[in-house]
């Protein structure tokens, strides 16, 4: 094991807060990150002597701002850091500040660092590449992997959404309560963003992608922290994690997917659930039903059965109902289709899905789920029609395959 | 005598911890925790989900109140606890000093002298 492992992980934890609060200190994130950078070099060299600091973040922030001030005053980043002794006096100065953060200041300070990179002008790459790597602290090869793009590439598409909000006008003042909801709500968007890009991941590109799920739960945990009654975020939560649960049983030796039903649930993460589902119930409590808590509500039906026939489909059925009331969309209604296939049979289904064609004509799923409806009712020639269409429309490998094995399987009964 | 050991850490950064990492941790306090429990000194061992899981209840004027999240925000928090059997404080201490070289970093374990302990008939 690294010797100073847990250096690295202090350093990782007070990212955020020390980043957030030496951006509100010097109103330009590059220079922010820069005073960041350099506290944790200072951090490396006094900490695996000294043992971790009482409040870690302040120490950071403290030193940050110090050096930030240097550098902004000598405008030059060749400068040698300042000796050690310089620091000496950190201790009581760390206790004063640590209690100064102590007030409701660092949550809108971090709220407004992640907020920025859901900037509205930025592509929802962007934003994803831009959290993780100025709040989450992913280096960039990493980044430029789990987006499947070179590393000078990635590193100029940071560099422009940098240039971008740096364009915008940023609000440094407190947020109302109006301002905050919105800025609760991008972002969580952009945390759920994330968190899909590696789960939609195919188990090829699992082990670059994987740890987006990872950072996206951080990040949700992090927000929930800041603000801990709100039942979407409690949701938002819960989804993840329920999802993610599923990570070891969801490919098979050959990286193929299994679906739901037929997965190994021996192999589901059992800590990940009760989180998850410890989390539904809190969110519940509150009764302000919300899109997430309705997802993770689904996501904890799978869950709680033991046994695929345990599954309480009518239940899930009507969540997806009252999904379409609060958040209409036709991938909702597919969504609500297959629990009506599992309580009313493929007929039912069909008829929901058929004013759909039009609204999801480029949509894999759409297709797939089609061909396997028309293949219960028996009319092979029209599912081979729409598993063809669906092999077409695949996002990946995976998903292609998966289709084609539902076509041998409808040669083979021929 | 009976020794409650609270161990705290930053959960952002057992948050952040690789699964290498994490489980070369669990190894290394596994060896401690198979050394009380051969001396038959191990009690219950407890792991705690993070605290955006915990629910508080306050006890008001107005009869209880349902708070979420931990009873305090803090630095460090609550991630666990043992119970353990020691002949002396100077006993609990080495026991806890082990736990602490096995886990090195941030983080603390406070020992608390138990008064009442009923060991109860849940095993999860």
């Amino acid at each position: 094991m690294n010797e100073l492992g847990w250096v690295e992980h202090a350093l990782v934890a007070a990212r955020p807060q020390a980043v957030a609060a030496l951006l509100r200190y010097f109103r330009d994130l590059d220079l922010a990150e820069e005073a960041f950078q350099d506290a944790c070099l200072r951090a490396l060299e006094s900490w695996p002597a000294n043992g971790p600091p009482r409040d870690p973040a302040a120490w950071l922030i403290l030193v940050g701002r110090n050096r930030g001030i240097d550098g902004v005053r000598r405008q030059s980043r060749q400068e040698p850091l300042p000796a050690e002794e310089m620091l000496s006096d950190l201790g009581d100065a760390e206790a004063a500040l640590a209690e100064r953060l102590d007030g409701e200041g660092y949550r809108d300070d971090i709220l407004r660092l992640l907020f920025i990179c859901c900037h509205p002008d930025l592509p929802p790459t962007q934003q994803i590449a831009l959290a993780l790597r100025v709040v989450c602290g992913l280096p960039v090869g990493r980044i430029a992997r789990a987006f499947l793009v070179g590393e000078a590439a990635m590193e100029q598409r940071i560099t422009r959404a940098k240039r971008r909000i740096g364009e915008a006008a940023l609000a440094f003042d407190t947020p109302g309560a109006s301002e905050r909801a919105e800025r609760l709500a991008a972002v969580a968007a952009m945390i759920y963003l994330l968190f899909n890009e590696g789960y939609s991941a195919g188990a090829a590109e699992a082990d670059a992608r994987g740890p987006l799920c990872d950072e996206a739960i951080r990040l949700a945990r992090l927000l929930l922290r800041l603000f801990p009654a709100e039942p979407e975020i409690m949701g938002l939560a819960a989804l993840m994690l329920l999802q993610h649960s599923r990570r070891d049983a969801r490919f098979d030796g050959d990286g193929a997917i299994v679906l739901l039903e037929a997965q190994d649930r021996g192999r589901w993460n059992r800590t990940a659930i009760a989180e998850g589902l410890a989390l539904l119930d809190k969110a519940l409590r509150h009764r302000r039903r919300g899109p997430y808590q309705i997802q993770a509500a689904v996501a904890a039906l799978h869950a709680r059965a033991a046994r695929p026939e345990d599954t309480d489909w009518p239940q899930i059925a009507q969540l997806y109902g009252a999904l379409e009331t609060v958040q209409p969309s036709p991938v909702v209604t597919l969504n609500r289709a297959v629990a009506v296939a599992k309580v009313e049979g493929p007929a039912a289904a069909l008829a929901m899905i058929e004013p759909l064609a039009e609204a999801l004509a480029g949509y894999f799923h759409f297709f797939g789920l089609r061909g396997w409806l028309l293949q219960q009712l028996g009319r092979a020639a029209e599912a081979r029609v729409a598993f063809c269409r669906a092999i077409a429309l695949a996002g990946s490998a995976a998903e292609a395959d998966h289709i084609r094995r539902h076509l041998d399987r409808l040669e083979r009964a021929e | 005598m009976l020794y409650a050991v609270l161990c705290y850490n930053s959960e952002d950064a057992v948050g952040s911890w690789s699964k290498e990492h994490h489980d070369d941790v669990m190894t290394k306090l596994a060896v401690v925790q198979d050394g009380l429990a051969r001396a038959g000194r191990l009690g219950p061992v407890a792991r705690l989900l993070p605290t955006t899981a915990a629910t508080t209840v306050r006890k008001g004027r107005d009869g209880p109140l349902v708070v979420d999240g931990p009873f305090a925000e803090t630095k460090e928090q609550l991630l666990g606890f043992y119970l353990i059997e020691c002949a002396s404080l100077d006993e609990a201490l080495a026991t806890v000093r082990d736990l602490a070289v096995a886990n090195p970093g941030t983080g603390s374990y406070e020992i608390r002298p138990v008064s009442m302990f009923r060991p109860g008939a849940v095993a999860p």
